[in-house]
């Protein structure tokens, strides 16, 4: 389903294809360790290149995540970050950028605040779409016509497990992009990719127009490589908050968030030379 | 309320507003799967009489519908019977329904069980019937519920299950059950979640009520047969809710019968201090309807919908949200819902100890308090069936300690 306005996603995606190039979306959580710090962190990544933002909204009881994200949630709650201050923070950030950006939440935070009061308020700060990690199309009915009512993509994940039928459902009930999830697990750091992915992508395929994101396990420029002329843009998360876990101040976390970010690009360019059929 | 969801009557796997399926997407798939073959198996002759069997010859059904004859002359008031779920192998109400969902894994060709636990009876259920059917076991129990229930753990290891320690939040139920469910998520081709309340995203409320309404069936013949009447009122304690359920869902039909449901009330009133999600009539603050761990219902949460440390000297008690469909009860006003203390909880274990020989879980001593705490209000003739849902051995160290301080 698209809306009526086209989203910064929706032309950043359009972009991305007519250069023929691999997108990146970048996944960090907001708050950690503080807003601020998340604030330098989305304008050094958008600087680097990175094409999308996911901002992820730390949750008490992150049962998608692994221990690299549920760590980072730990600090960005201990920090007092709530929905409230990262809806604010979106609004900080598009004083100087126009970066794509993705709310990531679980449904809890987002259902307390109210759908349609989260809604309104993340369409005013300039936030383009929102993927609730625990919300499948199903159980969607009044969040999917309040957030395309407030010009929102609604991003659902697409799952190795999601057969035919739901693989219709779940684009039928996305806009923006699909998320696709590499493997059966949470969120974390992992060697290879799955060898059955580009039988999965394909299959994804035959049921939407949409452009597909691929996440879960992607930390390498390599594993970036692999999905040119597959996937739309590869989430890498993880790889990055690890990196702001390790980093020594906050200056240093902010450069090496660039560079990695940019050797990711680098590897969605390249990856241009192996696309086989555009899609 | 802004917090309340359009539902539209009827569907499957909800309880009024409560319930649904709140998961990632790659569980959605495996929870129809079970949902399907949990249906085929409900109709079909050959598993009912394989669950039957089992809850027979191997659990020790039916359990004895046991008149507290030393408590009711105490009391002096409502005749009393317990509903002796302590009495099944393993020693409490959880076997009947990993019995069910162990005979469901080996249906669906799954070879591994995981298992979430709080006061390790769920876990220790099990591990005991991963163990009689040949399945692998894996229980992830928080660390200070390791640390509170050593015999349980114990237990688990030698029945042959790998218990897994969780040091993340609270280090209690509600994080063990994170953990289960980041194995399922993982494993979820060869593992089959044996998730132990009436929690979860559907089927799992439904599918545990119906594996525990056994509990109900048995007492409604037995006070019968024994009275000639039905009860007047059913105590059970409450943490997710399954042994309460599993008690008043046979009786949901019948009008007259007051059911209560007894949770978790702590050492105090504010959040943090408690596991009471319908309770705020006397004043437990925190609780609102959200989504947790699969499902819409009370949760005990603060203002920005970050879940709530609980407190309970019950480990089995000691979690932030309860079963969809009691929420749904209470909402109804068909079940009655509340709280006593730790120190109540103590005093009832320790007088069933001594004016029936019995020493109870600490978890089904709330349900004693609860019913003591009422005690004024009940008539002579009224008659009340206190489940009793488990047996009081791995609380020996808390109980020791109350011995030690106080006698």
């Amino acid at each position: 389903m698209i809306t009526d306005a086209t989203t910064r996603i929706t032309r950043r995606f359009s972009e991305l294809r007519a250069a023929g190039e691999l997108g990146i979306v970048a996944y960090i959580t907001a708050g950690d360790p503080s807003l601020d710090a998340t604030h330098k962190f989305v304008l050094a990544l958008a600087d680097a290149g990175a094409d999308v933002i996911e901002l992820g909204v730390p949750f008490s009881d992150p049962v998608a995540d692994g221990p690299t994200i549920q760590r980072a949630s730990e600090r960005a709650l201990k920090s007092g970050t709530n929905l409230r201050g990262v809806i604010e923070l979106v609004r900080r950030i598009r004083q100087t950028s126009q970066v794509p950006l993705v709310l990531f939440s679980y449904f809890n935070p987002i259902l307390q605040m109210g759908l349609e009061n989260f809604a309104k308020a993340a369409e005013q700060v300039g936030a383009d779409g929102v993927l609730v990690t625990d919300l499948t199309p199903e159980e969607s009915g009044d969040y999917h016509g309040i957030f395309h009512t407030h010009n929102l993509d609604t991003i659902f994940l697409a799952a190795p497990t999601s057969d035919d039928a739901r693989l219709q459902k779940i684009s039928a009930a996305s806009s923006g992009f699909l998320y696709l999830i590499s493997r059966t697990g949470v969120t974390g750091v992992k060697d290879a990719l799955p060898e059955d992915l580009p039988g999965l992508l394909r299959r994804v395929r035959n049921f939407t127009q949409l452009p597909v994101a691929v996440g879960f396990g992607i930390s390498l420029p390599g594993h970036v490589s692999v999905l040119g002329g597959l996937a739309d843009a590869a989430v890498v998360g993880s790889a990055l908050v690890s990196e702001i876990e390790k980093a020594p101040s906050l200056e240093a976390a902010a450069t090496v968030l660039a560079d990695r970010v940019r050797s990711f690009k680098q590897a969605g360019r390249r990856g241009l030379s192996r696309r086989e059929v555009a899609p | 309320m802004s917090t309340q969801l359009t539902i539209p009557a009827a569907v499957p796997g909800r309880f009024g507003p409560y319930g649904g399926r709140y998961v990632p997407e790659t569980l959605m798939v495996p929870l129809f799967e079970l949902e399907r073959v949990y249906e085929q198996a409900k109709s079909d002759a050959v598993f009912q009489a394989e669950f039957a069997s089992l809850l027979k010859n191997f659990a020790g059904r039916p359990t004895p519908l046991q008149f507290a004859a030393r408590l009711t002359a105490k009391f002096g008031g409502p005749r009393v019977y317990l509903k002796r779920e302590d009495l099944l192998h393993t020693g409490a109400h959880k076997i009947n329904n990993a019995i069910g969902q162990g005979l469901l894994a080996v249906r669906m060709g799954k070879p591994r069980v995981i298992a979430e636990t709080g006061a390790g009876q769920h876990g220790v259920a099990s591990a005991t019937v991963a163990a009689h059917l040949g399945l692998q076991c894996t229980v992830y129990m928080g660390t200070e519920d390791m640390a509170r229930q050593a015999l349980n753990v114990a237990r688990m290891r030698m029945l042959g299950a790998e218990v897994v320690g969780v040091e993340s939040g609270s280090k209690t139920l509600k994080d063990a059950i994170n953990e289960a469910m980041r194995d399922w998520v993982t494993n979820v081709r060869t593992s089959h979640y044996l998730l132990g309340s009436v929690l979860g995203a559907h089927p799992y409320p439904t599918m545990v009520r119906d594996f525990q309404s056994v509990i109900g069936r048995e007492a409604r013949q037995q006070i019968l047969a024994a009275e000639k009447r039905l009860p007047t009122h059913l105590y059970a304690c409450v943490g997710g809710g399954s042994n309460s359920i599993g008690l008043f869902h046979e009786f949901l039909k019948d009008d007259g019968v007051k059911m209560v449901g007894i949770e978790a009330g702590g050492r105090g009133n504010g959040l943090g201090e408690h596991a009471a999600r319908l309770a705020a009539h006397q004043g437990f603050t925190g609780a609102r309807p959200g989504v947790l761990q699969g499902t819409y219902t009370y949760v005990l949460q603060n203002e920005d919908g970050q879940i709530a440390a609980t407190h309970s000297i019950s480990a089995g008690l000691d979690y932030p949200a309860i079963g969809p469909e009691h929420a749904w009860l209470a909402d109804q006003h068909r079940a009655e819902y509340a709280a006593v203390s730790d120190l109540a909880a103590l005093e009832a274990a320790k007088l069933l100890s001594r004016t029936e020989g019995i020493i109870p879980a600490l978890e089904s001593a709330h349900a004693l308090a609860g019913l003591i705490e009422r005690l004024p209000q009940f008539k002579p003739s009224d008659l009340v069936i206190v489940n009793l849902s488990g047996r009081g051995d791995k609380d020996m160290d808390t109980y020791r300690r109350l011995l030690d301080e106080k006698v």
